[in-house]
């Protein structure tokens, strides 16, 4: 065990460092920053003198070097809108982001569990079709769409929630929250749905299949005769053994929702990461977009990292080498 | 492969007879997802013949026939069946354009992925070694990221332009047809065919092309059908953003887009049918694609 933690360690410090090199070479083909800090009537001296603060006169060579170096002393640049260090940018917009996920999760889950062990438990049954019916438009369905027209419903007909914004936030423990006063969660409840319903319709059709896996099993017969009530047999034996395969799936859940919460938050106005990484897009702000990507891949890179750790903890069959 | 059969029955009787379309017949979502496919790849085909405007010839515009409602509405003329927008466009032939773009981007961009991915695919598979190590590195370093963030990326790089979507999207898609035709690979390479294939001297890529290629195809066509799907989906999230499709080519995403700018002020038809066409053509390639897969993936049966 020991060994494997060491062996995905080092996989994990190279992934970093593949995708350090990939940004930056992207970063490199998007143009020059340099327009983006002199003044539009600057001198060509003036324009070189930019270009030597900045380091772009120097080879791709050096320059990388420079770049890696500079974020492993946590140096990740200044936003050239902000005028502010890029990293806490991010950090700022951080528990706005990480609101809407948690909670489109625990929506998902708390919905997408019950859905899921019905329909695994009685495939033939008209609801089951029905719910597969469902589940299937709501992968087909862009997602931002529906937050459009969640929008147009909910607050501009009915007004019963607020159409963007985040509303008032309390502080804890340095982070600013919105759940914590009514108002504040009505503002979270339109961004989350919106964001829950991809990864419910795949939680649910996942849980389906392993539930009609797992129900297939010697185990589950004989708790049957037995005569474990239906209910227990469904959610003890059953669930509980079709769960565990769902732990792999964690990782690429909270990426996704990650990555559509860029969507999420531009059509809600929510000032999470995924909005600052679609403005700093448009705005061509450059240490914004770099801090959002290696954030990003060390938060999958760690993620995956747990989850196959957690695994193999849980599932002794899976052989760790 | 037909042209190694002789007397060989046309190929259209030789599918109606096997399992998958005797299957086909008798599934309702089959055929109900193969109805939308097909209607949709009508409207895509006739479209200049289905709407009396063409959307991007300024000359057809009325701006005095701008944002008319749908025609069962108050307001509606039976002129503009689902409406018109802010330069007096007719939605649907809006839609009918917008479609024509999304399925291009689609079919094209699942066409470069399957191509580059299953040659990728078969020759790690095939010969192994480094080029074999390096090649699923990758893949599996892009897997652990969400395909859409790394496509919303790629395009902050590029700018935006059809042949930039296609990029992006062929650059995060090739990566399933990769793994799902390596993994087959390795398991024909060690089949007797293939051996046999060898000892009579036959060249490697002769061998790749003629006998592995074949026996591996079978997935890929469950991949690519769903991968349309996805790709639709993902270009419109990209052009909503603004990073993909230019205003002068609108896809599907797009009008959405141009759509939700006035969505508050009550104009909702502007925006909601295009999404709605996009759900219901995803919603029957997903629905051809579930039928398909549990036909051609034995595992499951």
């Amino acid at each position: 065990m020991f060994g494997y933690l060491i062996k995905r360690f080092i996989q994990m410090i190279f992934v970093l460092w593949i995708v350090s090199v990939l940004v930056f070479v992207m970063m490199s083909f998007t143009g020059d920053p340099t327009y983006m800090m002199v003044p539009l009537d600057a001198t060509d001296e003036q324009i070189e003198q930019a270009r030597r603060i900045l380091g772009l006169d120097q080879s791709h060579l050096v320059q990388y070097w420079r770049f890696l170096t500079n974020l492993l002393q946590g140096d990740f640049g200044r936003s050239f809108v902000f005028r502010q260090p890029a990293l806490q940018l991010i950090m700022e917009r951080l528990p706005a982001t990480l609101e809407i996920v948690f909670l489109a999760m625990i929506m998902a889950l708390v919905v997408a569990i019950p859905l899921g062990v019905y329909a695994g438990a009685y495939p033939q049954r008209a609801g089951s079709r029905a719910l597969m019916a469902g589940s299937l438009v709501g992968i087909s369905l862009p997602g931002f769409w529906l937050g459009m027209v969640l929008i147009f419903i909910f607050a501009v007909k009915l007004q019963m929630f607020p159409s963007s914004g985040r509303g008032p936030t309390e502080v804890i423990w340095g982070m600013r929250l919105s759940f914590l006063s009514w108002e504040g969660f009505r503002h979270l409840i339109l961004p989350a749905v919106t964001l829950s319903i991809g990864t419910l319709a795949i939680l649910m059709r996942i849980i389906r299949a392993e539930m009609m896996e797992v129900l297939r099993q010697d185990y589950i017969k004989f708790a049957r005769a037995k005569g474990a009530a239906n209910r227990f047999v469904l959610f003890k034996h059953g669930l509980k053994n079709a769960l565990i395969p769902l732990i792999t799936v964690f990782g690429l859940m909270l990426g996704d929702l990650i990555a559509f919460a860029t969507l999420t938050e531009t059509i809600f106005a929510w000032p999470g990461i995924g909005k600052l990484l679609v403005d700093s897009i448009y705005r061509g702000d450059r240490p914004v977009i770099v801090v959002y990507l290696m954030f990003v891949a060390f938060l999958f890179v760690v993620v995956n990292f747990l989850v196959d750790v957690a695994y193999a903890l849980i599932d002794p069959r899976i052989k760790v080498t | 492969m037909a042209t190694n059969m002789p007397a060989a029955p046309s190929a259209l009787r030789r599918f109606m007879a096997s399992e998958l379309a005797h299957n086909w017949l008798r599934s309702a979502s089959a055929i109900a997802g193969s109805i939308i496919i097909l209607g949709f790849v009508v409207m895509v085909t006739a479209g200049p013949y289905l709407t009396a405007q063409n959307p991007y010839d300024v000359r057809q515009l009325d701006i005095m026939e701008a944002f008319k409602p749908p025609m069962w509405l108050e307001g509606g003329t039976g002129q503009y069946i689902l409406g018109t927008d802010q330069q007096g466009r007719d939605v649907w032939a809006s839609i009918v354009y917008g479609s024509r773009i999304s399925l291009f981007i689609g079919l094209a961009a699942m066409l470069g992925s399957a191509l580059i991915g299953a040659t990728l695919g078969l020759v790690a598979g095939f010969y192994g070694g480094r080029l074999d190590t390096v090649i699923m590195r990758i893949a599996d370093i892009q897997l652990s990221f969400p395909s859409v963030l790394i496509a919303l990326v790629l395009m902050s790089a590029f700018g935006t332009g059809v042949d930039k979507v296609l990029i992006a999207l062929v650059s995060v898609g090739w990566v399933v047809y990769a793994r799902t035709v390596r993994g087959a690979t390795l398991r024909e390479k060690s089949r007797e065919y293939v051996q046999a294939a060898r000892v009579s001297g036959l060249p490697n890529h002769k061998i790749i092309l003629k006998h592995v290629l074949p026996n591996v195809l079978t997935p890929l066509i469950v991949i690519a059908t769903i991968q349309v799907g996805t790709f639709i989906l993902i270009e419109a999230s990209l052009s909503f953003l603004g990073v993909g499709v230019p205003i002068t080519q609108p896809s599907l995403g797009l009008l959405i887009k141009n759509g939700f700018d006035v969505l508050f002020s009550g104009l909702w038809w502007i925006s909601v049918f295009p999404g709605l066409f996009i759900m219901l053509v995803v919603f029957g390639i997903n629905l051809l694609g579930d039928f398909l897969r549990d036909e051609l993936n034995p595992r499951l049966k």
